[in-house]
This record gives C-alpha cells, sequence and structure tokens, in this order.
C-alpha cells in the first residue's frame, strides 16, 4: 500500500485527521509539562501564558482538540456496551450522557477558575 | 490469556483519550484566551495552580495526555508505512510518554 | 406508478468492468459494456445481462441475489458493496466501475482468491466450543434470551469479506486476522454455550489478532449486516485488558 493510502477515500481521510489530533494532544501536554516547570515562578509562569507565537499555536490546537472529543465521545457507545436484560442501553442515550458529562466537567473548571481569580 | 503486553499500552491510551476528551478543550481555553484576555489574571492561575489539588491534576492529565499521544503516534508512523520499525517506535514513544511524567511528577511535587 | 413505468426505459447505462485472464494476457484491463438502464435492477442484474447477452466470458461469483449468501462482493466505483444491493438507479447516468474486491489476489476477472480469508476462519474456531459436552440423549442446550441477544448482532455475518476490502490494515498487512474473523471470534466468545474463549486467544489476542485494528470503522460502515465488527474488535479488546490486568494482579486465580 502506497503511503498515501489515507488520501484515496474521504473516510480514510477524516480516520488519519482523527489519529493525528493526539500530536497536537501530545503538543499541549508539552506546554502545560513546561508551564509546571515555571510554578515557583510566578513572572516566568506570566510570560509563558502571554508568549504571541504559544498562543497562536494553541488557538490552532484547539479545534482540532475539540475534534478529539467529538470523535472520541461519538465512537464511545461501540465500545461501551451496557445491557439491561435484552436490550441494549441506546448508543445514542450513552453519547448523549457523554456530552452532558463534557459540558459539566468544563464549566465546573471554568466556575474554579473564575472563582479564584 | 495474556498473549500480548499491549493492553498496558492500550489502557493508558484509553484512559488518555477520555480524560484528555473531556479536560484538555477547556485548559487549551483557558491558557490560550481566558487568560491571555485579562479575564483571569496569571498571577490567579498560578496561584490556583499550585494547590495540591491542581497539581494533582496537571500531573494526571500531564502524564494521561503523553500515554495516549505516545500510543497513537506510535500507529500512526506504522500506518504510514514504518512497519519495519515498529518496534523502535514503541520504545521511542512510551520512552517519551515515561520521561515526561517523571518530569511532571518532579516538577510539581518539588515545589 | 405502472410497473412498466418504473421498469422499462430506453436508456443504458455503461458498466466499466475489470478484466484479467492470466491465460491470455498479464495485464488486467477495463472493458466498457452498454446495459440497459432499468430503475429496479442492481449491479449483479447488469452482470448477469453481460453474460447473458454481450460477453459470456465475464466470470463472478453470486447465487441468492437478495443479500443473504455474501457471494457477490464487489469494488462499485471503489466501494466495496454487494452487487445484488447496489442499485443502477443509484448510479444513472454515470458510467459504474467495477472490480474485484480490494486487497485479495485476483484469479480471473471479478472472482477473488479468498484461501486466506477461509484459513482465518479456522484459526480463530469460528465454530462453538461448548462448555459442556453433552450426549443427545440430555436435550438441549438452555439459553435465555438476554443471552441471545448479547452475541445476537454478531451472527448476522455473512462472510461477504467486504469490510476485508475496506480495512486499511488488511490492505497493508496480510497477517492481521481482519474484521470478520474477529467479530466471529467473539460471537462464540459471547455465546452463553461457548466455553472456548482461552483456545481462541491466542489467534485474537495476539499482535496479529484485535492489536493491529486501529478503530478506522471502515469494516461497520461497509457491513451490509449491521454486524459491526469494529465495535466488535474494540469490545474485544476492553475483554483482552480485563483478562490481562485479572492476570498480572491476581496471577493465582482462576484463568
Amino acid at each position: 500500500m502506497p503511503a498515501d493510502w489515507w488520501l484515496k477515500k474521504k473516510t480514510y481521510f477524516l480516520f488519519m485527521v482523527r489519529e493525528l489530533t493526539c500530536v497536537f494532544v501530545g503538543g499541549y501536554a508539552l506546554f502545560l509539562l513546561v508551564l509546571t516547570t515555571r510554578l515557583g515562578d510566578p513572572q516566568g509562569f506570566a510570560a509563558l501564558l502571554n508568549s504571541p507565537p504559544l498562543i497562536a499555536l494553541q488557538i490552532i490546537a484547539l479545534p482540532m482538540v475539540f475534534y478529539h472529543s467529538i470523535t472520541w465521545l461519538n465512537l464511545t457507545p461501540m465500545v461501551m456496551v451496557l445491557w439491561r436484560g435484552e436490550e441494549r442501553v441506546s448508543p445514542f442515550l450513552i453519547t448523549v450522557a457523554m456530552y452532558v458529562i463534557w459540558a459539566i466537567i468544563s464549566i465546573v473548571i471554568l466556575w474554579i477558575a473564575f472563582l479564584y481569580r | 490469556m495474556a498473549k500480548s503486553n499491549e493492553p498496558i499500552g492500550w489502557s493508558l491510551f484509553s484512559a488518555g483519550g477520555m480524560a484528555t476528551a473531556f479536560f484538555i478543550p477547556i485548559t487549551i481555553v483557558l491558557t490560550s484566551i481566558v487568560v491571555p484576555a485579562g479575564w483571569i489574571g496569571a498571577e490567579s492561575l498560578h496561584d490556583l495552580l499550585v494547590l495540591p489539588l491542581a497539581r494533582l491534576y496537571l500531573f494526571v492529565l500531564i502524564s494521561l495526555a503523553l500515554f495516549h499521544w505516545a500510543h497513537r503516534f506510535r500507529y500512526v508512523l506504522v500506518d504510514l508505512g514504518l512497519r519495519n520499525l515498529a518496534g523502535i517506535l514503541a520504545i521511542t514513544c512510551y520512552g517519551a510518554a515515561v520521561l515526561g511524567t517523571i518530569m511532571a511528577g518532579f516538577f510539581l511535587v518539588s515545589l | 406508478m405502472a410497473v412498466s413505468e418504473t421498469t422499462q426505459t430506453q436508456s443504458t447505462i455503461p458498466l466499466e468492468v475489470f478484466r484479467y485472464r492470466p491465460d491470455q494476457e498479464e495485464e488486467p484491463t477495463f472493458q466498457r459494456y452498454e446495459v440497459p438502464y432499468r430503475t429496479d435492477w442492481v449491479v449483479l442484474d447488469a452482470l448477469n445481462y453481460i453474460k447473458d447477452q454481450l460477453d459470456g466470458t465475464l466470470s463472478y461469483r453470486w447465487s441468492c441475489r437478495m443479500g443473504v449468501c455474501g457471494s457477490c462482493g464487489m469494488m462499485v466505483n471503489g466501494e466495496p458493496k454487494l452487487t445484488c444491493a447496489a442499485f443502477l438507479r443509484d448510479y444513472y447516468p454515470d458510467p459504474i466501475r467495477v472490480e474485484p474486491l480490494d486487497y485479495y489476489p485476483v484469479i480471473r476477472d471479478l472472482v477473488i482468491n479468498m484461501d486466506d480469508f477461509m484459513d482465518k476462519l479456522v484459526e480463530v474456531k469460528a465454530w462453538l466450543l461448548p462448555k459442556e459436552e453433552k450426549p443427545l440423549s440430555e436435550g438441549e442446550y438452555l439459553q435465555t434470551p438476554a443471552e441471545l441477544a448479547h452475541y445476537k448482532q454478531f451472527t448476522m455475518c455473512i462472510n461477504c469479506m467486504l469490510c476485508y476490502a475496506a480495512c486499511p490494515v488488511v490492505g497493508h498487512d496480510a497477517d492481521f486476522i481482519g474484521p470478520a474473523a474477529i467479530a466471529l471470534a467473539q460471537r462464540y466468545n459471547l455465546d452463553s454455550r461457548d466455553g472456548g474463549a482461552d483456545e481462541r486467544a491466542d489467534a485474537i489476542f495476539s499482535h496479529e489478532g484485535i492489536w493491529k485494528c486501529t478503530f478506522v470503522g471502515d469494516c461497520t460502515r461497509v457491513c451490509p449486516k449491521k454486524v459491526d465488527p469494529a465495535g466488535a474488535i474494540q469490545q474485544a479488546k476492553i475483554a483482552a485488558t480485563k483478562d490481562w490486568f485479572r492476570s498480572v494482579l491476581v496471577p493465582w486465580g482462576k484463568k
């Protein structure tokens, strides 16, 4: 198979995009890691957060990371099969529950951050 | 029944995938929009992140995100044709994740 | 709508059909045929028309023509499809390209060599390995509707191999056990009468088994019987992981 096999079909292409989002996830983890090295140095910490190229990179990463979240949550019911007797718990319900959890977690984190401002 | 040791990489990848799906987007929003825009001061975020619970959050998130990247990226490279280097790729990717985890642990504990 | 209005038209539709005749030529070619366009015809009808009226040398597999035998799988415009389920009206007036299933060696024209797939079915022991051998005199194995529901979806597989033709991992790695074989292994592993999960573990809980799958998901998308092999594989990964942790954390426990 040629190395560009994933460009031949739309579903293959979207698959590769989904997989490559891990680069942005890993990249942001690296950013968080560097941020933790500056936790003892409030000036350096602020400098990192206000650095324009790093902000730009994060803005680019944001839609990629959202794509990871959406594809991951949408696929969850295929992996997590729950049974109630003879019936399977509706996959749609599981997906909705995942999105609700995501929303709640995001709101709670924002709330904590703003509580501390 | 344990025919292969893949389960350990896969469970880290899965845990990482779930954790990053839920927590990474809002964290990026915080560090790339909320703080630079000035809605929350960098000092306030700093004071929040030195709290023990926040440090634990950072450690777990960084580590799981790195292991998620490692497992997935290793397979991306294999899918792109580097099949023969599968072993080396695994060691390199997981090794980097382990290194990142140790570094995160070190910096977050030695505050 | 009167029957004659829906089925009879004067128009035709071109089919570009893959031809490979190893006894006559080294390289495959494409041959173009104009077949009558009927709104209720499927690609298989068009192929049968070609064979009956235009070119008796064309070779292809088919049988039930109603989507249950799994014989007529081919690439239709680059997509793995059962030709008995691909309607001409969905492509008209554009030409339809018909090729043998991807990732399989071609014997002749649209006929592929499926030995590899058959070998894989044997490798995963896609048959019942009963927990307890019972002589006929002791009667049937009993199973509740709930127990049946757990594996029923995976029994729907008709071995049409469309999923293999859709899977890029199969494409670059002939050793990968593949979607249908794993789904069928799961069908038996989840069957309450079966006790052969350990015997199948070598074949599926291995590097050539479930762990090669990167969850592209195209297998599930092309499956004509909604078996969801991708789901079966991920569920198998969870089962393998649970077992791995159990054997590592509780090594003295029952295997």
